[in-house]
């Protein structure tokens, strides 16, 4: 036994290596998975504790959604519903999936109060929770886009698969916004408030129900909205064959920066979370 | 080999929402002694001021003092929850800590789930997990009850699977919190029992406690804190004798003053 190397555990105040340290708990946190997917399993099932039908309540709300503004929009944009239909679907499953996460990063290191203040785990550990909580909640849409595709007859071809490396790159997104949002919001309360704000806003302003052709030649401007190039590598392969270079390039633009500024977040401020919730 | 060194080890607790000035000025004033302002005017209480100690193989410390004297939150910056603000601390050995029994416990969870959860709450693999099951449904003698969510238990029947769950573990170095010793007299004998072989088979033992009776029959040393500091520290005897017969404390130290 005493030939074997102790795990050490080493803190000191006048050099705390912050940027070892944080690599340390990202890869900890990373590494233990299956704790993070274990209790975003757990908190589903007990969101939906007694529900019949339980998390397809989401997948139901989102077909009245659909349908309900399909109709309606089609009608007052003077859209071809064939056309309207798939983009609204895939559209609104993306922006709800958007919508619910970050409510839930605003509170992702809050709610874990009594975890982070009893048990030494990594702070990834937290986010990884969020992230895979929300996952699975959007997975029980899925079969929804199938539906509206096979209905209107309008399946996407291979290029389909391209929506694969957007929605990688929203779950990266994800766990950015939950490290950057749950701590910011642990330290300042009110930012959650903000942020919730911010949200309602933003759904209007992102090319959610509307087609970004109605914007006409002030389309470039939505380059500044950081939420639609993340959406439009998604839909875009989905719904209209493809997206442009310039869609890529924004949305891996606003991702680095995200990732960058949660990464100095998590690097200058992990230990001090633990004082913070 | 199995230590603990702490070199000038200082933890501070912010207090974030009192940023109304007149209510600083009044927390201030009134508790100048572990209350300041820092040098970015945050009110911040220190909890633990500039602790030196070293504890080595085959030592069983009990931290006594009085309520908020630093215990908890010395036993906390062990686990490596807390991280130091000034100081430094080395804990070499493997840690495990009593400190929260329910920490983590999902009551919508049966026992058995619970159990598992806990397991992955430790990192284990499988195997691992499958072992801590066997050996925390034994122990708990919960039986059936093992397989209704938590919620639905009673007080005591929380604490025999919390213990069960805690104590199924043999670290190297053992942090304890009193609270297991709460728990009904039938199933004190069989925890105790537990208790000491686990910590007959820990090379390092920290106990947080009030109670004398505990230190005495337990450990071979203590360390007395106050407001934060180490006023004494030695063997048990001379520890407690000095706690018992009144000694008058120094008269603590006032707060650097920056703010």
């Amino acid at each position: 036994m005493q030939t074997l190397a102790l795990p050490t555990y080493h803190a000191d105040a006048s050099n705390p290596r912050r940027a070892a340290r944080a690599m340390a708990d990202l890869a900890a946190g990373l590494s233990s998975w299956r704790l993070a997917w274990a209790l975003a399993r757990l908190d589903l099932r007990n969101r939906y504790r007694g529900s019949v039908i339980g998390p397809f309540w989401v997948t139901l709300s989102t077909a009245i959604m659909v349908v309900g503004l399909g109709l309606l929009y089609s009608t007052l944009l003077k859209q071809d519903l064939t056309v309207f239909l798939p983009h609204l679907a895939v559209s609104l499953i993306v922006w709800n999936t958007i919508a619910n996460l970050v409510p839930e990063a605003t509170n992702c290191l809050v709610s874990a109060e009594g975890v982070i203040r009893q048990l030494p785990l990594p702070l990834t550990t937290h986010a990884l929770r969020c992230v895979f909580r929300n996952i699975f909640s959007a997975a029980h849409n899925l079969p929804l886009i199938v539906v509206v595709f096979l209905t209107i007859g309008r399946v996407p071809g291979v290029e389909g698969f391209l929506a694969i490396p957007g929605l990688l790159l929203l779950g990266l997104n994800a766990f950015a916004a939950c490290i950057f949002l749950g701590m910011i919001c642990a330290r300042f309360r009110d930012i959650g408030q903000i942020v919730t704000n911010i949200m309602q806003l933003a759904f209007f302003m992102t090319p959610v129900i509307w087609r970004v052709e109605l914007l006409g030649e002030n389309a470039w401007r939505l380059y500044f909205n950081p939420f639609y190039p993340l959406l439009e590598t998604i839909r875009g392969p989905l719904v209209d064959g493809g997206v442009s270079v310039g869609v890529w390039v924004a949305a891996l633009g606003y991702s680095a920066l995200l990732c960058g500024v949660a990464a100095a977040f998590f690097i200058r401020f992990r230990s001090r979370v633990a004082f913070w919730v | 080999m199995a230590s603990i060194v702490a070199d000038g080890l200082t933890i501070e607790f912010p207090l974030y929402h009192v940023a109304a000035r007149s209510l600083k000025k009044r927390l201030l004033a009134k508790a100048a002694l572990r209350v300041r302002t820092d040098e970015s005017n945050r009110v911040v209480v220190a909890a633990l001021r500039d602790l030196n100690f070293t504890i080595g193989r085959g030592e069983r410390v009990a931290l006594v003092g009085s309520n908020g004297a630093g215990k908890t939150t010395l036993l906390r910056t062990l686990a490596g929850i807390y991280e130091p603000v000034g100081g430094e601390l080395t804990v070499k050995g493997e840690i495990g800590s009593l400190i929260d029994p329910g920490a983590g416990m999902d009551p919508d969870s049966t026992g058995r789930e619970n159990i598992r959860l806990r397991g992955l709450y430790r990192g284990m693999d499988d195997a691992g997990i499958a072992a801590l099951e066997a050996d925390a449904a034994t122990f708990s003698g919960l039986g059936e009850f093992l397989d209704v969510p938590t919620r639905g238990y009673s007080a005591g029947m929380s604490i025999r699977l919390a213990f069960a769950m805690a104590t199924a573990m043999s670290p190297q170095i053992l942090l304890m919190d009193e609270w297991f010793m709460a728990g009904d007299a039938d199933f004190m004998g069989k925890a105790e029992e537990r208790l000491a072989s686990l910590v007959k088979g820990a090379d390092i033992m920290v106990i947080a406690t009030h109670d004398f009776g505990i230190v005495r029959r337990w450990c071979t040393r203590a360390i007395r804190l106050n407001a934060g500091r180490i006023v004494a520290d030695g063997p048990v005897e001379e520890v407690l004798g000095a706690m018992e017969a009144g000694t008058p404390l120094p008269a603590p130290e006032p707060a650097k003053a920056e703010g």
